[in-house]
């Protein structure tokens, strides 16, 4: 169980979150104009990364807020919390190597 | 007549507190601090049990919860019952009672007893092949393996105790009340950290507190005096709470640890009612001190498991801490300084020894010297190749090592024995370290796994950081705190050491025998009876990770997860398979750290308290008249409401019939409803739902389709305009909150432009909706103030009302397919609108009715329930729902995946009606449908989703998905039952009023 940092409310256990899978995946503004493969890209392809993901969680349990997670799955530790519509702070894996 | 082995008396036993208990039904007496091993050692009995596969006698081996052997079932044939308790841990109360496990009939006459004698059928990997042998032989030998081969009895009865959870939240957690342990809460605690010091055992102190040479010392005082000053010590910090008997089971990420705190478990039964029982401790720690201590290793030898035979540092706690002697003719095997630290001990005690075998041949320490010194013989460079005694051991046999270990020279040398203390080194503790996702490293000189990379704020001190001797501990404890905690200074910063330990081991992971290693039994895993044999075989036969071998020979795999013989396991696998132990890796050690009871885990959430469930407004009512209730999500919705002997099939039918002619109330309050507003409102909804709502009148509802981005049917309900910028929605009962979190989620993440607000409603409001042919009569004398004309108030609209003084809002919406009306009403007026209507209801026989009768009405009129004829692979094409498809809008959830190559197939399957030929039979929900059953395979056309009796149409009516089925209307298919098939004929899924007259009536 770990700790995330809301950006709206502080540290909570995880327990009051729920993810939401991989971020910054914008959903395309004109579906119909793609074909199916480019929508099941959209609809369906997700990356599932062992190391540095970019991801979204909602505080359900708290304020109901989305917001992205910076988080290497390999030991869950969380490299950085964003609000929605911000860019990432870090934009790949070797920025998190210390 | 049993003997006393009590030597001298211990300040750690109440010897003026008698405590007698039973063990396999015979009375036996012990003192007030004794664990049941101690009490039972000291009655001179060491057969306590029997092995899991060969039922080899057993007996108390170590003085911990490593303990593999002595595992007892406590109070059996009691509401109380506990299997799988490790004697060496269970402190003795008055009234105890314990029996052996794994044995039939009984401990002393074991029949299975006889595996031992097969055991050359029963290799490694036997319940595997087993499994895999032709089914005939497992049903032959179930009953029998049934018997003999579980690991105790689950209790029959209730828990009677009372468990809770507690959260704790720490600066500084320190596992372990050992010398380490104590130094380390000393120091967090003088510094003003918020520290807990948490020990398994039931006292502090850990093996220092009851050391009693003069060989290690602290500022010259011995090192038992020393400490227990220092715990007197630390007793007077406020910033420090220490509980003991309270044993770490799990180490999670994000220093998040569970304890279990046992506070009764060794209280007279009668003295523990109404009290708590364990409470299960949730820890968050900003700081983890790790000071588990290490665990003794035993020797690998034939024959190294019988009865008497015991690591040799719990012989000597037994002697110092319990005053136990644990033979009259003691022998100490070892290949390190351990076993003369104990000799020295038990020499002091007053307690025999007669010989120390010491596999390595030049040794020469202080220690060594000091037991020369007290005429024990040492046989050097020598190794025990045997030993004999059937329930107890009698004698072994040792054999000169060769220079290399490698074989055994010379002759045979017996020497008779009662109890024989093995020493095979140490290891450190490091299961909680690598639970919490620390890795190890190995140090090759003397072959020990020690944490290496910590993840998270954590440090490891002491032995379980392999630092094993006094000067070792203490020379760098003081610096490490400085850094760990960020302080200047310790109060430890200048101790003066002195410890005779020398370092010196001879590792040999098998020691050699005389005999070739299938004729020998040298036990490795001794809970699951896995031998060096078992290794070997499982090598032989192909296995190269270490996590397969474990699995096939279940080494490391009982109560006690292997934590004496894991080690030798990996060497032996190294040593056959020629890799280095460090490349080897090692199992995972997986919570709890010691096994857990159920009860425990779940705490107060039992009984009502199991889960959270939701109650309507008007839920007091539905009990006193008598209904069944039925689980929807959370909440208890009303099923049926039998009158007099009415089961259930006959209260729906009397319900259905009653609502359909005159009139039915149905409580719909579950419903889940969303208040919309804001400016993009009508925007919002034109791109959640499939059908247009932009031109919605305001005082209108309309019924809309959500689905999923995939194309999918996921939520459906009526919304309503109740302004230019204000709607109220209604989700299913079930789908309220994932619903409003998906609309959440749309709204904050792809759509944050749009002015909308969310607010869920579902609590605050009541819902009494009322259906039939005379609903409007009940209804407008509740709301005599209404006008309900059908021109004023048509189908598929809404107005505001007044009940009393209480506002309230008026749909005219229906999913019986029936005039009806629903009256929303804040929710703790709901009861009395609820009762009014059936007190003005009475003239109409207005009937109350549940989901039962709800389901079957709607599913006359052909409405879906999401969930029930929809699993999220149907889109409303599919459903035979295209009607409610936009095909104006540019874009909504879902669209584009409704033209995907895939959902514009003509075979998907697609719901539709079935009528049986037989109208009085009623198909099974989820039977399958078929056209041909004597084509191979059979080809599996659908499934039933809904069917019922239907008492207003007077036959069975169903609805079902079926492949291409919206093609097949008329056509007959068969449905296979397990003596029977039963015909249908597919039909329209609108089996009653299709014109809709009733609904406008
Ligand atoms: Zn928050």
């Amino acid at each position: 169980m770990f700790i995330i940092n809301c950006p709206y409310c502080g540290e909570r256990e995880q327990s009051e979150f729920k993810a939401g899978g991989e971020a910054h995946i914008d959903r395309p503004k004109q579906p119909t104009e793609l074909s199916d493969d480019q929508w099941a890209e959209y609809l369906f392809m997700r990356k599932n990364i062992k190391g540095i993901q970019f991801e979204r969680w909602v505080h359900t349990h708290g304020c109901r807020k989305w917001f992205n997670v910076v988080r290497d799955t390999s030991n869950d530790n969380i490299k950085a919390v964003y609000k929605m519509g911000e860019k990432p702070p870090i934009n790949n894996d070797k920025e998190f190597k210390s | 007549m049993t003997k006393n082995l009590r030597v001298k008396t211990s300040k750690f036993i109440d010897e003026t507190y008698k405590v007698s208990f039973k063990f396999n039904g015979t009375t036996y007496y012990g003192y007030k601090g004794d664990t049941l091993a101690s009490a039972l050692l000291a009655n001179d009995i060491h057969l306590v049990g029997r092995s899991f596969k060969y039922h080899r006698p057993r007996g108390i081996m170590t003085a911990g919860s490593e303990e593999p052997n002595a595992i007892v079932q406590l109070h059996n044939n009691t509401s109380r019952t506990e299997p799988n308790v490790r004697a060496t841990e269970i402190e003795i109360y008055e009234g105890l009672e314990a029996s052996s496990q794994n044995c039939w009939p009984s401990v002393n006459f074991d029949i299975a007893g006889i595996n031992n004698f097969l055991s050359p059928v029963l290799p490694a990997g036997f319940y595997y092949k087993t499994f895999m042998w032709p089914a005939s032989f497992w049903e032959k030998y179930e009953y029998f393996i049934r018997k003999s081969a579980g690991l105790g009895k689950s209790p029959t009865e209730p828990d009677p105790d009372i468990y809770e959870h507690k959260y704790i939240h720490s600066d500084v957690l320190v596992v372990g009340a050992g010398i380490s342990g104590v130094i380390a809460a000393k120091t967090a605690a003088k510094n003003g950290f918020k520290t807990l010091l948490v020990d398994e055992k039931s006292y502090i102190g850990g093996s220092t507190i009851y050391q009693n040479s003069e060989n290690f010392k602290i500022n010259n005082q011995i090192s038992s005096s020393w400490l227990e000053k220092e715990i007197n010590e630390i007793k007077k910090f406020e910033t420090l709470e220490i509980k003991t008997r309270t044993s770490v089971a799990a180490f999670h990420g994000y220093n998040f640890l569970l304890a279990r705190e046992n506070l009764t478990d060794h209280l007279p039964l009668d003295q523990r009612k109404n009290k708590t029982r364990h409470r299960l401790l949730k820890i968050r720690a900003k700081k983890v001190i790790m000071a588990t201590g290490s665990l003794e290793r035993p020797l690998i030898f034939d024959n190294n498991d019988r009865p008497g035979i015991m690591l040799s540092s719990a012989i000597e706690k037994y002697a110092n801490l319990f005053g136990v002697a644990c033979g009259e003719k003691n022998v100490l095997f070892t290949n390190n300084d351990s076993a003369y630290e104990a000799a020295i001990s038990l020499y002091k005690k007053g307690i025999n020894i007669e010989a120390i075998i010491d596999n390595r041949e030049q040794i020469d320490s202080k220690l060594i010297k000091e037991t020369e010194k007290n005429n024990i013989k040492i046989y050097k460079g020598y190794t025990v190749v045997n030993t004999t005694g059937y329930k107890r051991i009698s004698k072994i046999s040792i054999m000169q090592l060769s220079k290399d270990g490698q074989k055994v020279v010379g002759s045979k040398i017996s020497i008779a024995c009662d109890c024989l203390g093995i020493s095979g080194g140490w290891t450190p503790a490091v299961h909680l370290f690598t639970q919490s996702g620390g890795k190890l490293k190995f140090r090759d000189e003397d072959q020990v796994f020690i944490p290496d990379i910590y993840p998270s704020d954590q440090i490891s001190i002491g032995s379980c950081n392999g630092d094993f001797t006094l000067d070792e501990i203490l020379t760098d404890i003081s610096n490490k705190l400085k850094s760990f905690l960020n302080i200047k200074k310790t109060d430890y910063e200048n101790l003066e050491v002195q410890s005779s330990f020398n370092k010196s081991k001879r590792n040999i992971w098998l020691l050699p025998s005389d005999k070739v290693i299938g004729k020998t039994k040298p036990f490795v895993d001794y809970q699951n009876d896995a031998t060096a044999k078992d290794i070997k075989l499982a090598l032989r036969e192909g296995f190269r990770s270490i996590e397969h071998v474990k699995r096939y020979t279940t080494t490391g795999m009982g109560t006690d997860q292997g934590k004496l013989g894991n080690m030798h396991a990996l060497g032996i696998i190294s040593e056959t398979a020629g890799s280095k132990m460090g490349e080897l890796g090692t199992t995972t050690f997986r919570p709890p750290y010691t096994p857990l009871a159920f009860g425990t885990i779940v705490g107060r959430n039992v009984g009502e308290y199991f889960d959270i469930f939701r109650r309507t407004p008007i839920h007091d009512w539905h009990v006193k008249n008598k209904a069944e209730f039925e689980n929807v999500g959370q909440w208890k919705r009303a099923w049926y409401y039998p009158k007099d002997d009415e089961n259930m099939h006959e209260a729906v039918q009397r319900e259905s019939k009653a609502a359909r002619d005159s009139a039915g109330i149905l409580d719909a309050s579950t419903l889940g409803k969303i208040d919309i507003q804001g400016t993009d409102a009508s925007e919002f909804l034109n791109r959640v739902y499939t059908n247009a709502w932009s031109k919605l009148a305001i005082g209108k509802c309309r019924y809309g389709l959500m689905l999923n981005e995939d194309g999918m049917v996921y939520d459906d309900g009526v919304t309503t305009r109740l302004d230019e910028n204000h709607y109220i929605m209604t989700t299913t009962t079930g789908g309220a909150a994932t619903v409003l979190g998906k609309l959440e989620d749309y709204l904050q993440t792809e759509w944050p432009e749009l002015d909308v607000y969310l607010t869920s409603v579902t609590d605050h409001y009541a819902t009494v909706s009322v259906c039939g042919p005379n609903s409007k009569k009940i209804v407008s004398q509740v709301i005599p103030d209404l006008d309900f004309s059908d021109e004023s108030f048509p189908h598929m609209s809404f107005k505001n009302a007044k009940i009393g003084k209480i506002n309230c809002r008026v749909m005219r919406i229906s999913f019986t397919g029936e005039h009806s009306y629903e009256i929303n009403i804040q929710a703790n007026y709901g009861k009395s609108v609820w009762e009014k209507c059936m007190e003005i209801g009475k003239e109409f026989n207005i009937t109350p009715y549940g989901t039962e009768t709800m389901h079957l009405l709607r599913a006359e009129k052909g409405f879906i329930i999401v969930g029930q004829d929809t699993d999220a692979t149907m889109t409303p094409i599919d459903l035979q729902m295209d009607w409610i498809v936009s095909k104006k809008k540019y874009d909504f959830i879902g669209k584009r995946s409704l033209y995907r190559s895939d959902t514009i197939r003509e075979d998907r399957k697609q719901l539709v009606g079935l009528l049986t030929e037989n109208p009085n039979e009623v198909l099974e929900e989820g039977a399958q449908i078929v056209t041909d059953i004597e084509k191979s395979p059979i080809e599996m056309l659908g499934h039933v989703t809904s069917s019922y009796y239907s008492p207003n149409l007077k036959k069975s009516i169903a609805l079902g998905v079926v492949k291409g089925g919206k093609n097949m209307i008329g056509r007959k298919l068969i449905i296979p039952m397990e003596n029977k098939q039963i015909n249908v004929i597919v039909s329209d899924p609108v089996f009653l009023d299709k014109e809709n007259k009733r609904l406008n009536a």
